[in-house]
């Protein structure tokens, strides 16, 4: 505008010349023929279409400036939003990165749902390899099927070893998830099918990494796995770790290699074998209802025909933060509850920005009169203070988007990483979804904690304001009623933040300190004899000879074999049964798992045996098969009766009982009791078996002997690290551990906030009653007066603050439900820890700025 | 070079730059100058109030400006017309016709 006027004057002037005035005159007439630039310039703008960015500007600047000149506030209030907006920030990347986009690289996330097997409508399992081609064929609303069941094995390059997870896939696999292998391809349409018939491998960037070093030339070299020369035929991207939420894949094979892969000896053509796991693609437009009416039409066809295999078994389709057969399900629960905990973390920053917006509004009364009297509008005045608060919150979402950043991976570190083969991977994600979330979070913020203070604020009485005054600590102007309940606020959300997570810390505790049912000390030990290519045979013989040996090295109490260690990944066996004298009821197909053991099993890991005896070394191939059976399923199926003598049918033989073993836990603490049973693994041999230990010794010096061993009976193998069964056991907790930290922190953050507003406000009162509490000082109030004057207000706050966050916690803590390990939601334990500490907080908070108020010099007080 | 108060009827500078507007798009002296000329020298605008009633014009939509070089290559801010505008025109200039004859009958009346 400024130079459109501009020209214009010069365009006068130039014709006044040229009707002969000098340059000077020429000006001066132009100027006069024009009227009042300034002024017109100002009515100009008034017209404009901009004009409010233009005022939004001016309110910036301003603003800025304030907070410029009061860097104290400034600093506090940008940390304590940076903090708020931060965690929030944080928790959604991880939510978005771990559970609603998983797998960057993936072109329609959207569309990708988990596929899973129902048996009776309700618990959730695999498929098997005809039923999913028989889902290919039928449908019609989906775009691809992809196979991907998580497979272990131990890759060997030169003399290193060690575990390695990787994908048994579909040969589509790559294809559909629209994943372009860096190096090389991906799988052919005919790599999947025929047994055992293409070795073949795409392998991880990380692998390629850190294992071939990078190696141009990598495409067609060869790798060892599980006794099997497969062929590199591709590198994965760096981005694509695979399609299992919780772990980075090292590689995938086709499913025609599903037997080399698969330990438990299911084969791809039986129907009734349900190993798979794996996704499928709608087409685009197609709901998940629709495509989910379409399979269960296909699967009731399939029940039709295939009677005897699939009865009462369905298909599903799930979103992948529900995916059944990874972290997912962990992981939602998890970060649902600590979304809802920064949520909480938030509104303790804003309250704390609140208050010290009003603080403030107190001390620029003054302005705000000033510009009040001068004719400026409330409007406009709100809209100054609004803008005051957006530009906090719009710096602290700066910040709090780096703090997101920078904690996008953190949750890795909650993991403990000793379990071989397994690269835990819980990336968080930044994309445009949290930057949006993150804006509209900054923005709530903002109409949260600056539009109360700022309508108080314009709600200057004009009269009244204009005269200075001294207002009194104790008393109940609106200002500090709303103050005081800013602060009740904070303590009664910090109060349900420390009672949730005192419940989280003592359900950790019970758990860690819960008997398992078995001894935890015990070592556990595995030689990997399926990826070295062992037959059947000779791993019998290698597992007797070692066995004998470890039994007599020094320090070793007792030794045993099982296939299946307690609280670990691998899946036990699992049958149908028949039982003696045992009539089930119609749709009822007794089942139960079981795990192979060898002699001494018992003994060694400290299952009592409550009648009966425990295996011997007799229960081999020649003499009639036994079993051993858990209290819970005597109680089940031989009610009142003595199981011993009686039997059992699991898989076409009959197994007599001969021993009843105590109940203990098979996977998580926090399994309900079931019935289970072991059966000797002389009768049962597999290839792959784990040695647990009995000893006094440490593991490390077990492990010397124990690699001396395994290397005297073949020097080609060694064994992977021996642990003490307690490990395991941590493992298998870590979605309660990560939930304890994830709430921990969060929790002393917010106590954190709430002490910092319980100070800022009690200070704050207290540098406003100055000359209050000097007149009561000069009037002889004592120093414990006024001590318990200031704080009885704090800590009358603090009181009501408790006492709601206990009304709110009492109903929330019930959502924790699942999290929660022998410890009620109401633990009166937890909720006492939380009030002890929040009134410890609140104390030092309140003491401090009281103490100062008992140091007021009454004369210099009194002196204004 | 004395300077006269404007002689024009208050509400109808809008009117007028719209009618200066009508044959191609002017910067402000230009628009000016036009509405002296159609005039024949009898209304004289003053150049200062143009500016407040364009931005008005503007933010209704009836013109649109845009930055162009002008006849000797000097930056001017060109203003045009909009299809709104031409309507508005219009309507403006059947109102005031109709506002001048009842005027003109009722200062002929006698």
């Amino acid at each position: 505008m400024a130079e459109e006027i501009q020209q214009h004057l010069d365009r006068l002037t130039e014709r006044n010349i040229a009707a002969g005035m000098s340059p000077k005159a020429a000006r001066a007439a132009a100027l006069r023929e024009f009227g009042g630039v300034q002024q017109i310039k100002e009515i100009a703008r008034e017209q404009r279409v901009w004009m409010w960015p233009d005022q939004f500007w001016q309110d910036l600047r301003f603003g800025a400036r304030m907070l410029w000149r009061t860097p104290g506030f400034s600093i506090l209030a940008i940390l304590c939003l940076t903090l708020g907006i931060g965690t929030n920030a944080a928790v959604f990347s991880w939510i978005e990165g771990i559970l609603i986009r998983p797998y960057p690289l993936v072109a329609h996330q959207g569309r990708m749902f988990a596929l899973a097997g129902t048996t009776r409508g309700a618990e959730r399992g695999g498929l098997s390899y005809p039923d999913f081609v028989d889902l290919e064929k039928n449908s019609t609303l989906f775009e691809s099927f992809i196979i991907d069941r998580i497979v272990g094995t131990t890759l060997s390059v030169g003399d290193r070893a060690e575990r390695a997870s990787g994908g048994l896939v579909s040969a589509n696999y790559f294809d559909a998830l629209g994943v372009q292998p860096m190096l090389g391809r991906g799988f052919r349409p005919e790599e999947g099918t025929g047994r055992n018939a293409h070795p073949v491998t795409v392998i991880s960037y990380l692998t390629w990494k850190d294992r071939y070093k990078n190696d141009p030339e990598i495409v067609g070299k060869t790798q060892y796995m599980n006794g099997i020369q497969h062929t590199i035929i591709g590198v994965a991207p760096e981005k694509f770790h695979g399609t299992f939420i919780g772990y980075s894949f090292n590689f995938w094979a086709p499913t025609s290699m599903q037997e080399a892969f698969d330990s438990t000896g299911y084969k791809m053509e039986d129907r009734g074998a349900r190993w798979i796991e794996g996704y499928a693609f709608l087409k685009p437009g197609v709901t998940q209802q629709q495509a989910q009416a379409e399979l269960d039409s296909i699967a009731q066809r399939l029940e039709n025909d295939y009677p005897e295999t699939n009865r009462g078994r369905g298909v599903q389709i799930l979103p992948l933060w529900k995916t059944p057969f990874n972290q997912a399900g962990n992981m939602s629960q998890t970060l649902g509850i600590t979304m809802a905990v920064v949520f909480l973390v938030l509104l303790i920053a804003c309250a704390n920005v609140s208050n010290l917006l009003l603080a403030r509004s107190l001390l620029r009364r003054h302005e705000m009169t000033m510009r009040l009297a001068l004719g400026a509008g409330r409007g406009r005045l709100l809209k100054q203070l609004v803008t005051e608060g957006l530009l906090l919150s719009l710096i602290a979402a700066a910040g709090g988007i780096a703090v997101a950043y920078w904690c996008r991976n953190a949750l890795v570190l909650a993991f403990p990483s000793s379990v071989p083969g397994l690269v835990v991977d819980y990336p968080g994600q930044i994309d445009w979804r949290v930057l949006v979330v993150s804006a509209a979070i900054c923005i709530l913020a903002t109409l949260v904690f600056a539009l109360v203070p700022a309508i108080h604020a314009s709600h200057v009485d004009l009269s009244g304001a204009l005269k200075t005054e001294g207002s009194g600590v104790l008393g109940g102007t609106g200002r500090s009623r709303l103050r005081s309940a800013l602060v009740l606020v904070q303590v009664s959300l910090s109060f349900v933040l420390l009672a949730g997570t005192g419940l989280l810390l003592q359900s950790l505790a019970k758990m860690r300190n819960a008997n398992p049912g078995f001894s935890t000390d015990v070592i556990v030990s595995v030689t990997d004899l399926f990826s070295a290519g062992y037959n059947l045979e000779r791993a019998k013989i290698f597992h007797t000879q070692l066995l004998d040996r470890v039994r007599t090295l020094p320090g070793v109490e007792s030794a045993t074999l099982n296939r299946v260690n307690p609280f670990s990944y691998k899946v036990y066996s699992s049958a149908p049964l028949e039982i003696d004298g045992y009539q089930p009821a119609p749709n009822e197909q007794p089942t139960s798992e079981y795990n192979e053991v060898a002699e001494d099993y018992f003994a060694t890991i400290g299952i009592p045996i409550v009648s009966g005896r425990e295996f011997a070394r007799t229960d081999d191939e020649r003499s009639p098969p036994v079993a051993i059976i858990n209290e819970t399923m005597a109680a089940k199926y031989w009610p009142g009766k003595n199981p011993l003598g009686q039997r059992l049918k699991v898989k076409d033989r009959w197994m007599e009982i001969v021993g009843i073993a105590k109940n203990a836990n098979y996977r998580t603490k926090l399994e309900p009791p079931g019935p289970f049973f072991y059966v000797p693994l002389r009768q049962n041999f597999g290839v792959q078996n784990s040695l647990l230990i009995r000893t006094r010794e440490k593991p490390g010096a077990i492990m010397n002997a124990l690699a001396r061993e395994v290397h005297a009976l073949d020097p080609n193998l060694a064994p992977l690290p021996a642990s003490p069964l307690q490990e395991q056991i941590d493992e298998m907790s870590y979605s309660q551990r990560l939930a304890v930290t994830l709430v921990s922190i969060f929790g002393a953050m917010a106590l954190f906030l709430a002490a910092i507003g319980l100070y800022a406000m009690m200070s704050y009162a207290v540098s406003q009653s100055t000359r209050e509490l000097g007149l009561r000082m000069a009037l002889g109030a004592r120093v414990t007066d006024l001590l318990r004057l200031v704080m009885s207000r704090g800590l009358v706050l603090t009181a009501g603050g408790v006492l709601l966050g206990a009304i709110v916690a009492l109903g929330l803590t019930r959502l924790m439900g699942n999290l929660l390990y022998k410890v009620s939601p109401r633990d009166p334990l937890a909720f006492g820890v939380a009030f002890v500490v929040m009134t410890i907080v609140a104390l030092i908070a309140c003491f401090l700025p009281a103490w100062r108020a008992t140091r007021i010099d009454p004369v210099r007080a009194l002196w204004v | 070079m004395a300077k006269e108060k404007s002689d024009l009827v208050y509400g109808t500078l809008d009117m007028l730059i719209l009618k200066a507007l009508q044959h191609g798009p002017r910067h402000g002296l230009e628009i000016a100058d036009r509405i002296q000329q159609m005039s024949k020298e009898i209304l004289r605008v003053e150049q200062g109030s143009l500016y407040p009633a364009l931005y008005r014009l503007e933010a209704q939509g009836w013109v649109r400006a845009e930055w162009d070089v002008s006849e000797n290559n000097r930056k001017a801010r060109y203003y045009k017309l909009t299809a709104a505008g031409r309507k508005q025109l219009v309507a403006e200039t059947e109102h005031w016709s109709r506002i001048t004859r009842g005027i003109d009958l009722v200062l002929s009346a006698t």
